[in-house]
């Protein structure tokens, strides 16, 4: 059977045989390369997957004149963006101004170590991966705001502190309802989490409050990453483009970039906790139908489950109105904390009863 | 008492965005439901809506003849000075003289399309036709005189 996991060991045997003590090295190139094809694959096709999902849901056509049924719009743009001139405003912090770009692209890169894209294809699996994660991903408001002091501009300074107002409280639920995976599988380390959901996944073992602590999570990354109906940070129709009101050309098209990287990401985390990660379908004790499951490529089953994620993230984006600042916060701190905290109290109960499946 | 209020919040929010969630979610599987129309491409199967206004016309029969009596209902209903008409004096074989138009000017620049004309009308001469394709590259030929030459008013139009 076809499977990542061959190629990977077959590739490091090879690796050692000819290059001795450089193999990780040259490990560390390969995926370098591969984690920037991915980078630049997956930003071609979210935005234009995004594009057309929007047009449907508006009952439009969406982009249908760049290649076959507009599928080469997204590679058009990209070349217009990479000849476009960079501008830097004469005021601007210009370090800051240029830095700001590839920080939140590194806590794009830095966030795709530990996730695991199929059966042993895992760049880094540290033993606090869930943590790691929630870590490195409060760095990337540090380049919005960066982003937007730099540009010495009112809108951008407004749509920065904005985001920083709302990914320091957002996190907090993410937080949570990461917990409350962490408390079932009562490890912080992704292979585990996805192994302990060789049974099932953890959305139907768990119950109802696994499900309440998703449906937090979703609404939590959803703001983490900046998105309507929490696009406060950006909203057009208030702040022209928000903290990047001033980029242009590539390094515009990095903010761009690093957008919908995060949603193929925490899209990702959410799969891998809720969902079993690259863990086919398995219910306990139905042997026939789990080997059934099996014969699905795991990669198969971990882009399904994401890109599934990214379609309901999308979905909300298109369907809701956007919040104002007030009533951001009082979601979060008065509904989604609240709520959250709860919820924790109910699976710590679960789990230590052992009520789950 | 505080609870029960906070609950049902949660329960009428969460309800209130599954509601439109399955709104855009039917639209996004159902393909068919789309409105746009590719414009240049489907030029012979365009369909416009029924109320779609494009510029005002006058109808004229097969006789050559409208039923517009020159009273200017239109003109004064008009906005924005868009129409103008110039009338003449016909004279009956009896010697009677009969106001009728000379000419009906009608600035399709100046045109909101608002179809305050239409409904002022009190004959319906005038009407509102679907053409739309109407750029031109001399600004002159978008004043345009709609009874036709040589027409003249219906018997019994009064």
């Amino acid at each position: 059977m076809f499977s990542f996991q061959q190629i990977a060991q077959q590739t490091h045997a090879w690796l050692q045989q000819h290059t001795g003590s450089f193999t990780v090295l040259v490990e560390c190139a390969i995926v370098a390369v591969f984690a920037i094809t991915l980078f630049a694959v997956l930003g071609l096709v979210l935005v234009l997957l995004e594009r057309k999902v929007a047009a449907h849901i508006q009952i439009r056509v969406g982009p249908n004149r760049v290649g076959p049924a507009g599928l080469l719009q997204t590679v058009a743009d990209t070349l217009k963006l990479l000849m476009k001139e960079g501008l830097v405003p004469n005021l601007a912090d210009k370090f800051l101004f240029n830095l700001a770009p590839f920080i939140v692209m590194m806590v794009a890169m830095l966030l795709l170590a530990p996730v695991a894209f199929a059966r042993g294809i895992q760049i880094w699996d540290i033993n606090i991966g869930v943590l790691y994660i929630s870590a490195i991903s409060s760095i990337s408001v540090i380049g919005i705001l960066m982003a937007g002091w730099s540009s010495n501009n009112k809108y951008a300074m407004l749509g920065a502190m904005r985001s920083g107002a709302q990914i320091v409280s957002y996190e907090l639920s993410a937080g949570f309802s990461v917990l409350c995976i962490v408390v079932l599988s009562g490890s912080l380390r992704i292979s585990d989490i996805i192994a302990a959901q060789e049974n099932g996944w953890w959305i139907f073992k768990g119950h109802i409050p696994v499900l309440i602590s998703f449906v937090i999570f979703i609404i939590a990354v959803t703001a983490e990453t900046n998105r309507a109906p929490f696009d406060l940070a950006e909203a057009e129709s208030e702040l022209t483009a928000g903290f990047h009101t001033e980029y242009s050309g590539m390094r515009f098209a990095l903010f761009f970039l690093a957008e919908y990287i995060n949603i193929f990401i925490v899209c990702a985390i959410g799969a891998t906790l809720f969902f079993g990660g690259w863990m086919p379908l398995h219910i306990a004790h139905w042997e026939g139908f789990n080997h059934v499951m099996d014969y699905i490529p795991s990669s198969v089953w971990f882009m399904g489950k994401t890109f599934a994620l990214i379609l309901l993230i999308m979905w909300f984006r298109w369907t809701f109105p956007r919040l104002r600042v007030d009533q951001l916060l009082t979601l979060e701190w008065k509904y989604l904390l609240p709520i959250g905290l709860f919820n924790l109290l109910l699976v710590a109960i679960i789990a230590i009863m052992g009520w789950h499946f | 008492m505080f609870l029960k209020e906070y609950i049902s919040d949660v329960y009428q929010g969460v309800r209130s965005l599954l509601k439109g969630m399955k709104k855009t979610g039917y639209y996004f599987v159902h393909p068919s439901e789309i409105i746009t129309q590719q414009y240049p491409d489907n030029r012979e199967q365009l369909h416009l809506p029924e109320r779609f206004r494009g510029e005002v016309v006058m109808t004229h029969d097969e006789n050559n003849e409208h039923a517009c009596t020159g009273c200017t209902a239109c003109e004064l209903a008009c906005p924005n000075g868009t129409i103008k008409i110039i009338t003449k004096f016909d004279v009956s074989p009896e010697g009677k003289k009969k106001k009728a138009i000379d000419t009906f000017i009608y600035h399709l620049e100046l045109c909101t399309m608002c179809n305050l004309c239409i409904e002022a009308c009190p004959t319906d001469a005038i009407k509102m036709a679907q053409t739309f394709e109407h750029s031109v590259f001399n600004r002159n030929l978008l004043t345009k005189k709609l009874n036709l030459p040589n027409s003249k008013i219906r018997e019994g139009v009064e």
